[in-house]
């Protein structure tokens, strides 16, 4: 009887349970998506505002949806556009070309010294990134070693002739920004590499070259292929952050290496002309998100594993 | 790089080593695979199969000696030079490839640029044709290994080697691959080298296998001479199940031996033993459980005076459908294991009932007391091989 009972009862006593138990992920997700709300998308939609706002700083702004703002700023600061997406593809390259081999060293040669080596790469952001950027402005200072060391070699006349350096130069030319953007953002191009190298499955060498591929052979068609996630992944956290840096060219460049980054600083911070500042960082995501799309695309990771 | 020929070339090992540090993975070996043979390396996990075959594909340098294949030595030859192919344990298939492309990647390797038909053909062979443009992780295990298979094949390698090839696949389903591996290899007549720590697999498969044991090969031969005549302790209980009991020789006449074993008289002949033959000299008396008839001791007189007989009490006896397995406990203490076919089914043959073991004296074989008697016993059941 008491059996009976306790099943009738059931169902009723399930339904609400059921609906709580659906909820819970939900209530988990709160903290994050509320998060998000305040950090995010809240001052997205305050920029978005700005961004359409005409007035000055002592009237007081008031949309007024002047759109031109937009095309002006594009306009104006073309120059800045077009060096940042160079010096950041530059320095993705560059990243990708030095992080590469070692993040294949680290994931299939380093054996026990794997561990100490990944510690390493990680070892600079035990600083701060503008400590960091700071010391570079001490290496390549004027008469400083590295300069000393390059001009004996006659290095600079050449890459003063290409017209990355300047004279007797290296700070404050276009060589410097771009060897500051590679190193401050080459742990974030060797940690996905590593990630993706690390994973595959060292018997798919063995099967290539079991297969009658030369050592070139397999890493052209095993390896590489097998860690375009890793290159993906990797190019994109050094490409975005170092298209909207500003500190590498504040230090290490002159008025010559601005990049856009440094302008949207200088409009909010010095001019306080608020609506191009904000137009400009929407113009920077948005060029950002478009080139990202057709890099994604062409590389067309989500048909690997 | 050799051209492709139809035929299988035979692998002869000269003193063959390989030591990692001071671990010997595999003791000098001399092995010759004949051209055409199905050979297995049978033994546990840790006895150097792999090592030997992976020496043969190249992927592992040998300590000493040298590898020829069908004459050429190449010892020094990296895997992409060597006329072998690989179906690894796994199967290791490119995932970022599909089965066409896994298949072709050993013909394009090779400068080939018609795949088409050959990767067609060889994808019927086994009965693939439709799965061409998938990807590996959307086909089951046995597909996966079929391709693993074809991708090798594909190459008319003058050797196939396999590492526990059928090692993933649930019972069933090996079974019937064992049987499809039987019919390739007959049909292209290449080579095969197989691994397995499956002593059914190998029996049921190869024409000749070596049991390896400890980094050496124990014993070599066909399947059912291994099984009939062990060399050594290990390849009586890992191949199959012995009853191996202590004895001494009492007497010689002709070709017998006249032993003595937990008080019965046993006869062995002379050829079959493979310890000293000095009366006297203990000696390690075996026989297959399978060969010894059990008769109730009240009907003693009807066993044939030619057979080897001893006394014993049925201490256990479990039934499996095509036969019963006993377990005979002899006064000493021994126990023996015995199948019987259900062929006649004895009433009297329960637990408790005091019978005489009775055999063949051809079906006894003498092995050397200075061996671990159980050496090869708590392995042979053992699942999945590193």
């Amino acid at each position: 009887m008491t059996a009976t009972e306790t099943r009738e009862a059931a169902p009723v006593s399930a339904a609400p349970r059921n609906v709580r138990k659906r909820l819970v992920p939900y209530w988990l997700l709160l903290p994050g998506i509320l998060w998000l709300l305040v950090f995010f998308v809240a001052p997205l939609v305050y920029q978005a505002s700005t961004s359409v706002q005409t007035g000055s700083l002592e009237e007081g702004f008031r949309v007024t949806w002047h759109v031109q703002t937009y095309w002006d700023a594009l306009t104006e600061y073309t120059p800045q556009f077009l060096r940042s997406v160079l010096y950041a593809a530059t320095a993705t390259v560059l990243c990708l070309l030095l992080g590469y081999p070692l993040a294949y060293l680290i994931a299939f040669r380093a054996g026990r010294w794997r561990n100490l080596l990944m510690v390493l790469v990680i070892a600079p952001f035990f600083t701060s990134f503008l400590i960091r950027t700071l010391a570079w402005k001490t290496i390549l200072a004027d008469g400083g070693p590295v300069v000393g060391v390059l001009n004996s070699l006659h290095i600079l006349d050449v890459t003063s002739g290409l017209g990355i350096t300047e004279g007797q130069r290296v700070l404050a030319t276009p060589l410097a920004v771009v060897c500051g953007l590679t190193y401050n953002f080459l742990p974030f191009m060797i940690l996905p590499l590593y990630t993706s190298l690390e994973r595959i499955d060292g018997r798919l060498h063995e099967a290539a070259r079991d297969l009658y591929a030369r050592p070139v052979t397999v890493f052209r068609k095993v390896t590489f292929p097998l860690s375009m996630p890793g290159v993906v992944a990797g190019t994109l956290l050094t490409f975005i952050p170092a298209a909207g840096d500003y500190i590498n060219a504040e230090l290490l460049g002159s008025t010559d290496q601005k990049m856009i980054g440094n302008v949207i600083q200088s409009q909010f911070l010095r001019v306080l002309d608020y609506p191009t500042a904000a137009a400009l960082s929407f113009l920077l995501m948005a060029a950002i998100l478009a080139m990202v799309t057709v890099y994604i695309r062409k590389a067309g990771t989500e048909d690997l594993v | 790089m050799t051209q492709p020929t139809t035929t299988g070339g035979d692998v002869r090992l000269d003193g063959i080593s390989k030591t990692y540090g001071s671990f010997t993975a595999v003791h000098p070996l001399d092995l010759h695979i004949p051209a055409g043979s199905f050979f297995a390396l049978l033994g546990a996990s840790g006895c150097g199969k792999t090592t030997t075959l992976r020496m043969i594909a190249g992927l592992e340098e040998p300590t000493t000696g040298t590898i020829r294949l069908a004459g050429d030595d190449v010892t020094a030859l990296p895997p992409h030079r060597r006329p072998v192919n690989t179906v690894f344990q796994s199967y290791a298939l490119f995932p970022h490839l599909d089965i066409y492309e896994n298949v072709a990647f050993g013909l394009r390797r090779r400068g080939i640029k018609s795949v088409k038909r050959q990767v067609g053909e060889m994808l019927d062979l086994v009965q693939l044709g439709d799965f061409a443009r998938r990807r590996p992780q959307q086909l089951s295990g046995g597909q996966q290994q079929r391709v693993a298979l074809a991708r090798a094949l594909i190459n008319h390698p003058r050797v196939l080697l396999l590492d526990e090839p059928l090692g993933a696949l649930d019972l069933k389903l090996r079974r019937q691959m064992q049987l499809e591996l039987k019919r390739i290899q007959t049909e292209v007549g290449i080579t095969f080298v197989h691994v397995t720590h499956d002593q059914e697999e190998a029996m049921t498969m190869a024409d000749t296998v070596a049991v390896m044991n400890g980094g050496r090969v124990e014993q070599l031969g066909a399947p059912a001479e291994l099984y009939e005549s062990p060399g050594t302790t290990f390849v009586a209980n890992f191949l199959g199940t012995s009853n191996l009991i202590e004895a001494e020789i009492t007497d010689k006449s002709g070709g017998e031996l006249l032993l003595t074993a937990a008080g019965g008289r046993l006869t062995l002949p002379a050829g079959r033993c493979g310890a000293p033959a000095r009366t006297g000299a203990a000696v390690l008396v075996g026989v297959r459980p399978e060969k010894i008839s059990l008769t109730p001791a009240e009907d003693t007189g009807a066993v044939p005076a030619a057979r080897n007989r001893m006394t014993g009490r049925i201490a256990d006896s479990s039934f499996i459908g095509v036969s019963t397995q006993y377990v005979v406990a002899t006064p000493d203490g021994a126990e023996l294991a015995v199948y019987e076919q259900n062929i006649e089914r004895d009433p009297r043959l329960v637990p408790g009932a005091e019978v005489v073991l009775h055999w063949s004296p051809a079906h006894t074989f003498g092995l050397d007391p200075a061996q671990d008697i159980d050496a090869g016993t708590d392995i042979s059941t053992e699942g999945e091989a590193a």
